[in-house]
């Protein structure tokens, strides 16, 4: 973990020196990347560390017992000791299993653990606030075996309502919550969450896609259950998502997907899984995605993640004071205005222009945003929305980059005026 | 002109400004909705047939610039026509937005677009060179021609 952080030490604009993306241009602007909630740009450690694994280490893991596989195998076994070190995880190499992406990291969570210990009339307790990552398997697993999917609501301050927190608990086998909101950057208070729920004998999983690479995350100090998130949203490569549980939980979890790499034996009357998260990764796992991995969480330990989160929490405090003063009259910010418990991401609806609109101006001016829903139907649907435009910080951001995006805001608004 | 500038031209402007047949038939021969799930955009689309001809047609929804004026160009373009010419239009229109796909294949075996023949339809032509807005444009015809065809027409 990240403790004692130098201030001094953290750049940002020695990190956007790192990053080769932020050296292109985009429609005869420099890039103007504002979009780390959808996918972190990559530092070329990170790039470095994939192409030494094609260059030097290729061979497929758990196998054979030559010089290199036993190197490509020590690089993909590295990684969950080095992914487990940045949330705390007691015994990562027996807890942390390597997925695809966040979403299939819900999936495992919905169909292994949710298969074999929820039952009819069982409930998950959600948020109106969660991606659908986070509430579309739990409705496959309704449709399966009919259990109960409950949700928090978002109250007009766009926080989490706990006034009936305790009710929606009851009888609940699991709450799944979002650390951090991807539209609207409200931060949940996960510990207290996890307090009532334990409480009330159900365990806890967070969706920690939008908090992992923002600031330190703890799993011993939120006393939570499940984590889920994925490596390119923090600074790491597509293709391999992380699945974390305690070890008693995940020895009693059976088996997902099935295949080679998940057994410990196969016979011709059936098989018998593998102990440990390896019984949930099957096929060839994303050996090079593992060493990128690696590298990314080393890099941002290096920067330091109490530095990271001051670093956004200024710039996103700064970019909200400027749209209000600037845009006040015309833009709405659909997220807390307050700046504590609050994440960099901004989203936004200007008045009479549709967010598709507003990032196709945007783009003209190499400023990368995202319109959209973000994957939160029903959040939108709460606050009457179809679509919002929303810009995200990351490490690498600055000032500058608002300042950007203001000016071409301005443009957008004058275009459709 | 840019392709930032062909896309927004002043008359598509104009018609997400001023959204031409806009609301509601009370009693409509056929009422058909259309969803773009990636952007959430929506579109209803009202239609009034009598012997074969489209005598009336409203549009309803909420979508970006480009969703909404093909919309509105395109009920300009539609209303009052014979079913015949309608389904016309609606292919010519989609073969417009193919453009860029065109590219892929043989220049000799192109379908020959006759532009003059789309009138005011040719200022889309623009969205062409954006790929992501196409499934803008093209929200409200697919969704008229899915109303004619459950209208077995």
């Amino acid at each position: 973990m990240a403790s004692g952080d130098d201030v001094t030490s953290f750049d940002a604009r020695l990190v956007r020196q790192d990053i080769p993306l932020l050296h292109r241009s985009v429609n005869g602007h420099p890039i103007t990347y504002l979009d780390s909630g959808a996918t972190s740009l990559t530092p070329r450690p990170v790039i470095e560390a994939m192409s030494r694994y094609y260059e030097q280490h290729h061979a497929n893991v758990h196998r054979a017992v030559y010089v290199t596989a036993e190197e490509a195998t020590a690089t993909y076994e590295g990684a969950r000791l080095a992914v487990g070190d940045l949330f705390n995880a007691r015994n990562a190499s027996e807890e942390v299993v390597f997925t695809k992406n966040a979403t299939e990291s819900f999936n495992l969570l919905a169909k292994s653990w949710g298969r074999a210990n929820l039952q009819a009339g069982d409930a998950v307790v959600l948020t109106q606030m969660e991606h659908h990552a986070n509430i579309v398997p739990w409705f496959q697993l309704r449709d399966e075996i009919d259990i109960d999917v409950r949700f928090l609501r978002v109250d007009d301050e766009y926080r989490l309502d706990l006034s009936n927190l305790d009710e929606l608990l009851k009888g609940a086998k699991l709450l799944s919550v979002t650390g951090m909101s991807n539209v609207l950057g409200t931060i949940n208070p996960l510990r207290a969450l996890a307090d009532a729920a334990h409480h009330n004998g159900a365990l806890v999983a967070v969706d920690a896609a939008q908090s992992i690479a923002h600031g330190p995350f703890d799993v011993q100090a939120l006393d939570v259950d499940f984590i889920a998130f994925s490596a390119h949203k923090m600074l790491g490569p597509t293709g391999i998502g992380i699945f974390w549980t305690r070890e008693e939980i995940l020895q009693a979890m059976p088996p997902f997907l099935g295949g080679g790499g998940m057994i410990a034996d196969v016979r011709l009357d059936g098989y018998t899984p593998a102990s440990g998260p390896t019984r949930f990764e099957a096929g060839t796992p994303p050996i090079a995605e593992a060493a990128g991995l690696n590298a990314s969480v080393l890099y941002l330990q290096a920067l330091g993640m109490d530095n990271i989160a001051k670093h956004e929490a200024e710039l996103t405090a700064d970019a909200l004071a400027r749209l209000d003063a600037e845009f006040g009259d015309v833009v709405r910010v659909i997220g807390p205005s307050s700046t504590i418990d609050r994440g960099g991401v901004i989203s936004f609806v200007v008045q009479g222009v549709h967010p598709h609109d507003v990032a196709q101006v945007l783009d003209q001016f190499g400023v990368c945003v995202r319109p959209g829903h973000h994957c939160a139907k029903p959040l939108m649907k709460r606050f009457d929305l179809a679509a919002t435009v929303r810009a995200s910080f990351g490490p690498y951001s600055l000032a500058e980059d608002t300042n950007v995006l203001l000016e071409a805001l301005a443009h957008s608004v004058k275009v459709f005026a | 002109m840019s392709d930032f500038e062909n896309l927004y031209r002043e008359i598509i402007l104009d018609h997400y400004r001023s959204p031409r047949n806009r609301g509601e038939l009370p009693e409509p021969a056929k009422k058909v909705e259309g969803f773009n799930p990636l952007c959430g955009d929506e579109v209803v689309v009202y239609l009034d047939v009598t012997d074969g001809v489209l005598t009336n047609i409203k549009i309803s929804g909420h979508g970006c610039s480009i969703s909404q004026s093909s919309a509105s160009l395109m009920s300009a373009a539609v209303k009052g026509k014979p079913i015949d010419q309608v389904r016309e239009k609606i292919a010519t229109f989609k073969q417009l937005m193919m453009g860029h796909e065109k590219k892929l294949v043989n220049e000799d075996e192109q379908p020959k677009i006759d532009v003059r023949a789309l009138g005011e339809l040719a200022a889309l032509q623009g969205v062409v060179k954006f790929p992501v807005r196409i499934k803008c444009a093209t929200l409200s015809w697919n969704t008229l021609s899915q109303g004619l065809d459950e209208l077995s027409l």
